[in-house]
């Protein structure tokens, strides 16, 4: 690459931690794009994750406790860039919360919040990507993951970059931008409302009757991808960077070694 | 009103087994959302209406007791009466106690959830008044002795033939071989028989969307007419409103009606919006002879200062319910008190204590379409959250998740061993489910796998991955 070192930005990934446990080759799909895209990437190892559970369940200072640890290891770089709209709203959106009432970490957070982005409207956004490489003969619908759209406006940036892929057809389904009921602990909290809500999202995934379903966060997919799977569904279901990289050798969501 | 909101996992199990209430649900999506949606984009200052409502209410909502009192003043100068109720039971007292000097037997009633928060209707019964109420939906629910699933659709969870069969059963004075197929005749029905309440109604109880202080006015927006002919017919009008309803001018009034009725149905403005200000004066051609309203506090005035102040600025249009996933899944019932969806999770647990509604607050995916949609900009998802907070101060969360909870935030804030142990299980989940991509069924994930399948990690994660391939340390 003939791009010059000073001139790439220190980028961090924040890979997630579902991404880090149920698939990496999300992460690898991430690096690919942000060193297309002229980042310099690094991965900083003593990443687990960025408390969302416990922040959503009420448990401010564990919470806490596990922001700070982000905060001193993701804050040097010049942008931190996670492959999820949830994780990154996270990040950027409450963590200055988190520490309400201690104005030198407030501070220190909030300066941090603004280095941070979800991985493909920080492509689009902040390093001008308008195009991607990559090759992908399917028809795909693209869920809205709801942080994603609504804290973070990621919504038009991912279909642009969609529609670059050579052999892409995108197909919008009914009521996109609803949510899929995956909600984190409420999966399990309240499985059975979950599931009514998962169940809407199937049926309005076949009725636009893609090949793939796409959506910018893992936790989202695994809830759509378990229930289109349980119900004998052959569609595939792969997160956004997977696509936009071009690396959809490994199997989808869901799916086995063939 | 009981509080069934311990209940709701049982409450929501049963409405998400009842095939009538689903059919029925259908309904808030496609008549609430695609209407809001066209209401709001043909109003292009929507957004800018938006922000100036919300600075309306938070310049009230800091000077509370200024607005309250200056609205007071202004009522009582044009001949009514203010009465101030701390809670739901001096409120039903006072609207009793009205009733009574009146001699009243029979009262009719507008559209008003502050009468389902005192619970109003069943102590007027117990103390011999009978309380008709004259808002469609209402009415229906009434004769079926059961609560508003809704605060503007407060019958959306019935269909036509339940209302049918209401109806069939209460008006034994009808020809039982009448025209009832059409929803028309029905309506015809209803208003049939309320008129003849309207007019012998001795006292007339409305609620109130708005309070205006500087004319000492009240304010209600209804579809069917119904509320006019309470407040206009009988001798006695009173006007049952929580404090937080107050606005200081009718300018502020009008900026939030632009935003009321498109949130709520999509209209452009309600069909009646109507302004009552003080009794019949002299000349008046109707209006009632005594005007009396009842301000509720009922814990609202301990919300304002805390986490909690954001909320009063709801006018209740039920755009966070009809957006809510979960409304749409359980209906209003499920949520087990008067205020159901988004609002009901965050204003139930102030109202009747967290340890009883937990599970509202809870039982939100955190999509955040509530808050996209509210005309006030309420963050509802951050309130519930605060609510979250305070059960987990106070031991209000299941032990067993509690514990998971801090098991694994024990692990999330020790890289290492979390390394060592996630890179272990993913390897053995990853090895376990490499053949068929996903498991059916895993120990200690039965909340999950009873239905859907859990996509299997691809074994290994990928920080050790990436270790792996560049070195540790970058």
């Amino acid at each position: 690459m003939q791009t010059t070192e000073t001139a790439r930005p220190r980028t961090a990934l924040f890979v997630t931690c579902l991404v880090d446990l149920f698939r990496p080759s999300v992460g690898f799909a991430a690096v690919k794009l942000l060193e297309a895209a002229g980042c310099e990437v690094h991965v900083p190892v003593s990443q687990t994750c960025c408390g969302q559970p416990a922040w959503n369940s009420g448990d401010r200072a564990d919470t806490r406790a596990i922001a700070e640890q982000v905060i001193i290891a993701f804050e040097k770089f010049d942008y931190v860039v996670a492959p999820s709209g949830s994780c990154a709203g996270m990040l950027k959106k409450h963590y200055p919360e988190v520490f309400a009432g201690d104005p030198a970490w407030q501070a220190r957070a909030t300066a941090f919040a603004g280095k941070v982005s979800e991985l493909v409207s920080f492509l689009a956004d902040e390093m001008g990507m308008a195009a991607v490489e990559a090759t992908c003969p399917a028809k795909a619908t693209y869920h809205d993951s709801c942080s994603g759209l609504r804290e973070l406006g990621v919504r038009d940036q991912p279909r642009r970059l969609l529609a670059s892929v050579k052999g892409l057809k995108l197909a919008e389904m009914k009521e996109a931008d609803v949510c899929c009921g995956f909600g984190g602990t409420f999966a399990v909290k309240y499985p059975e409302i979950s599931n009514a809500i998962v169940g809407e999202k199937a049926a309005n995934v076949e009725a636009a009757r893609p090949d793939l379903l796409l959506a910018g966060d893992l936790g989202c997919l695994m809830n759509m991808a378990g229930k289109l799977k349980r119900q004998g569904s052959a569609i595939e279901v792969r997160h956004v960077a997977e696509v936009l990289a071009g690396m959809t050798d490994a199997p989808p969501i869901g799916e086995g070694r063939r | 009103m009981e509080v069934r909101s311990p209940q709701f996992r049982q409450s929501a199990a049963a409405a998400l087994d009842d095939a009538r209430l689903q059919g029925a649900l259908r309904q808030v999506r496609s008549r609430f959302i695609d209407k809001r949606a066209k209401g709001v984009a043909s109003l292009p200052e929507f957004e800018a209406l938006r922000e100036n409502a919300r600075a309306i209410k938070n310049h009230v909502l800091e000077r509370l007791d200024l607005y309250l009192e200056a609205y007071e003043e202004r009522v009582t100068a044009q001949g009514g009466h203010v009465h101030w109720a701390r809670d739901a039971s001096e409120a039903r007292g006072i609207v009793l106690d009205l009733c009574r000097k009146a001699n009243a037997r029979v009262v009719t009633k507008g559209k008003s959830m502050i009468s389902e928060e005192i619970g109003l209707n069943a102590f007027l019964e117990r103390h011999g008044v009978a309380p008709v109420e004259t808002d469609l939906g209402e009415y229906i629910i009434q004769l079926r002795g059961e609560h508003p699933s809704h605060i503007i659709a407060p019958a959306v969870h019935l269909n036509i033939g339940q209302v049918r069969d209401s109806f069939r059963a209460a008006h034994t004075h009808l020809p039982p071989d009448r025209a009832m197929e059409a929803p028309e005749s029905l309506l015809a029905e209803a208003r049939g028989v309320l008129r003849e309440k309207f007019l012998s109604a001795d006292v007339g109880i409305t609620g109130a969307n708005f309070l205006i202080a500087e004319t000492g006015t009240s304010v209600i927006v209804t579809n069917e007419g119904n509320g006019d002919l309470t407040q206009l017919l009988p001798r006695i009008h009173i006007v049952l409103a929580s404090i937080e309803k107050i606005v200081p001018t009718l300018d502020d009034m009008s900026q939030i009606m632009r935003l009321l009725a498109r949130s709520a149905t999509g209209q452009e403005m309600s069909v009646y919006t109507t302004l009552s200000t003080g009794p019949r004066r002299r000349g008046d051609l109707d209006g009632p002879e005594q005007y009396h309203v009842v301000l509720l506090d009922n814990g609202r005035s301990n919300m304002v200062g805390t986490e909690f102040q954001d909320m009063l600025r709801c006018i209740r249009c039920g755009a966070c319910m009809n957006h809510c996933p979960v409304y749409q899944a359980v209906g209003g019932h499920a949520y087990g008190w008067v205020y159901p969806g988004p609002m009901g999770a965050v204003l139930t647990p102030t109202l009747v204590g967290v340890d009883k509604a937990g599970h509202l607050p809870n039982a939100s995916t955190f999509c955040g379409r509530c808050e996209s949609v509210c005309p006030m900009k309420i963050p509802l998802p951050k309130m519930m959250r605060h609510w979250r907070e305070r059960e987990f101060e106070r031991h209000l969360v299941p032990a067993d998740f509690r514990r998971g909870l801090k098991l694994w935030a024990w692990f999330a804030r020790r890289p290492f061993l979390y390394r060592v142990f996630a890179g272990l299980g993913m390897t053995v989940l990853g090895l376990a489910g490499r053949r068929r991509g996903r498991f059916a069924r895993l120990p200690l994930a039965a909340g999950w796998t009873a239905h859907r399948d859990l996509p299997a990690p691809q074994g290994g994660t990928f920080i050790g991955q990436w270790k792996r391939r560049r070195g540790a340390g970058r």
